[in-house]
């Protein structure tokens, strides 16, 4: 048997990647991607939590967790493309109207 | 040494592998190319921790869905090679520092942790837990708010990509 500490170093390594690549990459596709890792390190740590318990709960989140994901990345991937129509690129150092 | 734990190991290994090439990778392709095979190494340790149903949404939506939407936006975008990394400014050694200090708190946090294995459950827990019917049976008896706000919000979803995307309505 595998004790669970051993699930949650794991998702909490997976989770420290995927911040590293948001904060260093400069493609924002790549940077969508790193959050998608992210939330795979928190569903990681939800299913842990669950075989733990013996509860279905951290089941029943993960699958929000993967829904809610679906529907960040065609919202993301959209802004991505209107992004780039307008300014012909989609790295994040280009995209700084808002700053300030 | 028992078969579990090798699993575990091999999977928890490609896991980061992976990852890490997703990280590194020069072009978006191969960065995506990983991110599948990250998507099924971590389904391989959703079916150790008895979570199948999870897994095989893993591999259809995660597998599946999203990373066909991601290839079908780096095809559509049709980006030149990114040139070179970029020097390492501020921000970056500050991002990096940043990663590993989380790292560390979190790893001191979770060695805390009780270390042995997970409580065994009886045979007819066994039987269940992690089930299609399980899941069905709690999702559409104490969570079908919530629910129907996902689909909701998957509709909202939609409708506001083909807004976003489109340049002319």
């Amino acid at each position: 048997m595998v004790p669970i500490s051993y699930y949650l170093l794991l998702a909490a390594a997976l989770f420290c990647m995927g911040m590293f690549g948001v904060l260093v990459r400069r493609n924002a596709l790549v940077v969508f991607m790193c959050v998608e890792l992210m939330l795979n390190a928190a569903n990681l740590t939800f299913l842990a939590f669950a075989r733990m318990h013996g509860d279905s709960i951290g089941h029943v989140s993960a699958f929000f967790v993967i829904a809610v994901a679906a529907a960040e990345a065609a919202i993301g991937l959209a802004i991505v493309i209107a992004v780039f129509r307008s300014r012909g690129s989609i790295l994040v150092e280009d995209i700084r109207t808002m700053k300030h | 040494m028992n078969i579990e734990l090798i699993l575990f190991g091999a999977f928890a290994l490609l896991t980061l592998l992976s990852a890490g090439m997703v990280i590194f990778a020069r072009s978006p392709i191969n960065s995506a190319m990983a991110l599948v095979s990250t998507f099924f190494f971590l389904a391989g340790l959703y079916v150790l921790l008895w979570a199948h149903t999870v897994a095989v949404l893993q591999v259809l939506v995660y597998a599946g869905a999203i990373m066909v939407l991601f290839l079908f936006v780096i095809m559509l975008l049709n980006l030149s090679e990114s040139p070179s990394r970029g020097k390492p400014t501020l921000a970056r050694i500050l991002g990096g520092a940043a990663t590993v200090g989380l790292l560390v708190v979190l790893g001191i946090a979770l060695s805390k942790l009780p270390a042995g294995p997970p409580p065994s459950m009886g045979i007819e827990a066994q039987a269940t837990f992690g089930t299609m019917a399980t899941l069905g049976q709690v999702i559409f008896t104490q969570w079908l708010l919530p629910f129907e706000a996902v689909s909701l919000l998957l509709l909202v979803a939609i409708v506001g990509a083909v807004v976003v995307a489109k340049s002319r309505i």
